[in-house]
Formats: C-alpha cells, sequence, structure tokens
C-alpha cells in the first residue's frame, strides 16, 4: 500500500488488517483521520432480528442491514415470526401496510386540501373500511419507490449479493408449517441459540 | 477548502475527504489515490469509475450499490470484492465525486 501523504485528507474507509512492515503509513493514516487503528479487531458486526411480516415494519431492517453492509460492517439477520414472511417466495411481494393501530399515519398529500391537515392522524374509524389497506399499501409502496427504494423481494436479493448472511428462525418455520424451498436468501433454518451463538461479540438490533 | 496533493496532482475535498469538484480528477489521479487504499486499478474498476461519473453527471448525485446495478448492471457481489470494505464510498471518492447519501 502506498503511503499517504502529509496532510492529505482521506475518507474513513474504515479498518484494515495491518499492512506488513510499513509502521509509517498506518502513521499517517491515523493522523488523517483515517480511521484506521493500531491494532485490527476484525470488521465490526451487527445481527438484526426482523420479526415483523408489515410492509412497513420489513423496511427499517433490510434497509438498515443493507447500508451496514455498504459500510463494510459484517451483517446476520435472524427471521423469526412474522418476519418471515419476508424471506417467503411467496408472500413477500404481498407484504401489506396497515393504517389500523398506526396513529403516526400522516398523508403530506392533505396539505394541499388545507394546510394543517397533513400534520392530523388518519381516524382509526375509517383504518379498517373495506379497502383501506389495500390503498395504504399501493400509497406506501408507491412513496418507497418514488425514493428509489427496491420493493421488498428486490431488497432481499440486494442484501444476499452484497453479503448478508440471513436465517430463519427453526420454531417459527416448525410452527407455521414452512418448508424451506419456499424461503430465500438464506443459509439456513436455525434455533434461537445457534443464532445468539453467531451474533457474538456484535452488536444486536431487533425490529 | 483543505487541498489534498499527490505526486503533483492538487485537488480540493470537503472536511472528511471527497472531491469538492469532480473536473479536478482524472484517470491517473485515480489510479495514484487507489494505491492508497491497496487497490489495483484494472479496466473492471475502470468501468464501474466511468459508470459513476456518467450517472452522477446525470442525476446530480452519486450513485448507489443498489443504483449500480439496476442501472449500470454491475453485479452487487462484483462490486464489494473490486472495492472491498466500503465500496460506495471507495468508489464515490475513487470517481472524484461526493459521499453518496441515498440510503439503498
Amino acid at each position: 500500500m502506498a503511503t499517504i501523504p502529509e496532510g492529505f485528507i482521506i475518507p474513513d474507509f474504515g479498518t484494515t488488517p495491518p499492512a506488513v512492515g510499513d509502521g509509517t503509513a498506518s502513521a499517517a493514516c491515523a493522523s488523517a483521520g483515517a480511521g484506521a487503528s493500531s491494532e485490527f479487531s476484525g470488521p465490526r458486526k451487527i445481527s438484526f432480528i426482523c420479526s415483523k411480516g408489515n410492509l412497513d415494519m420489513a423496511y427499517p431492517g433490510l434497509i438498515m442491514a443493507n447500508a451496514a453492509l455498504g459500510e463494510g460492517v459484517q451483517v446476520n439477520i435472524f427471521f423469526t415470526f412474522w418476519g418471515l414472511d419476508i424471506i417467503h417466495k411467496k408472500l413477500n411481494k404481498k407484504l401489506r401496510f396497515t393504517f389500523a393501530g398506526n396513529t403516526a399515519m400522516h398523508m403530506p398529500e392533505l396539505g394541499y386540501v388545507r394546510p394543517g391537515l397533513e400534520n392530523v392522524s388518519f381516524p382509526q374509524a375509517m383504518a379498517n373500511l373495506p379497502g383501506m389497506t389495500r390503498f395504504g399499501t399501493s400509497y406506501m409502496k408507491k412513496a418507497m419507490a418514488e425514493l428509489g427504494i427496491p420493493p421488498v423481494d428486490e431488497m432481499v436479493d440486494l442484501l444476499e449479493a452484497a453479503g448478508a448472511n440471513m436465517y430463519a428462525c427453526k420454531l417459527t418455520v416448525d410452527m407455521m408449517r414452512l418448508i424451506e424451498a419456499d424461503l430465500k436468501g438464506i443459509k439456513g433454518v436455525i434455533s434461537a441459540t445457534d443464532f445468539i451463538e453467531l451474533s457474538e461479540g456484535g452488536q444486536i438490533v431487533f425490529i | 477548502m483543505p487541498v489534498n496533493t499527490i505526486n503533483g496532482y492538487n485537488f480540493e475535498v470537503d472536511a472528511e475527504g471527497f472531491f469538492e469538484d469532480r473536473e479536478q480528477w482524472s484517470e491517473e489521479l485515480a489510479r495514484e489515490l487507489a494505491a492508497l487504499i491497496d487497490i489495483e486499478v484494472t479496466d473492471e474498476h475502470l468501468k464501474v469509475l466511468r459508470f459513476a461519473r456518467d450517472d452522477q453527471a446525470q442525476t446530480g448525485s452519486t450513485p448507489t450499490l443498489n443504483r449500480m446495478n439496476k442501472v449500470g448492471g454491475f453485479v452487487v457481489a462484483d462490486l464489494f470484492s473490486l472495492f472491498p470494505g466500503k465500496p460506495a464510498k471507495k468508489i464515490a471518492w475513487l470517481a472524484g465525486l461526493k459521499k453518496p447519501t441515498s440510503c439503498v
């Protein structure tokens, strides 16, 4: 690796394994704020537990996992309970979003109807009307697509390609009588104990 | 604004070290920079960097890995092996672009 010139500002590309026999380069890295630590302790590790199967609750884990992978973090994802729908081949294109029970649901468009309406919570009495969940789902899908966020099934493909280690929860697979062939992108169906074991030393995010 | 100097090349950078002006970039400079982060630039690397620059010229923002895959047709796993660790940031830096801001 070439030596970083003095006063050179280089973005933080994370820790790298120590290079052989160039103490000067690593010292320059540190002073330039490259974040290269003197002792390489392996890549940072984050484990996500995805337990929800609503469209709006599927995205946080997938997006954060994707961001973590892009930052060079080693990522494990454990799909459990309703979260298994995220990786279910027949279901993950059909995840839905409901207004019911979500008091934080506001619609920016309503602000055009009357200023202030964009901050009003969607009336819960209307949330269960027929067709409302279908409307909410397509509304959310449209909003995500406009921001360039891929659909859930494509996000799962993206994560797999980026090297996320994804696992399905054995208990849930048994309980819901799923078959492994219906689940995409996973490295295996494992127990909670297995997951705790392999997430050792990293941060865990439960969603 | 800080100015980075390497082997006779000067370029303005932001506080983190990303290019302020994409016109101060050249392929030769990219090679010099790549050597600093232990990447030997091949045609494969250049294809990615050129796409990133063309795309940025069109959209005004640095492409994400997802966009490089969808629009550029690059395989995500390949991007990770060409630019190990933090591919999106490394590509942005080596292509003379700003730090990517989009989430996916």
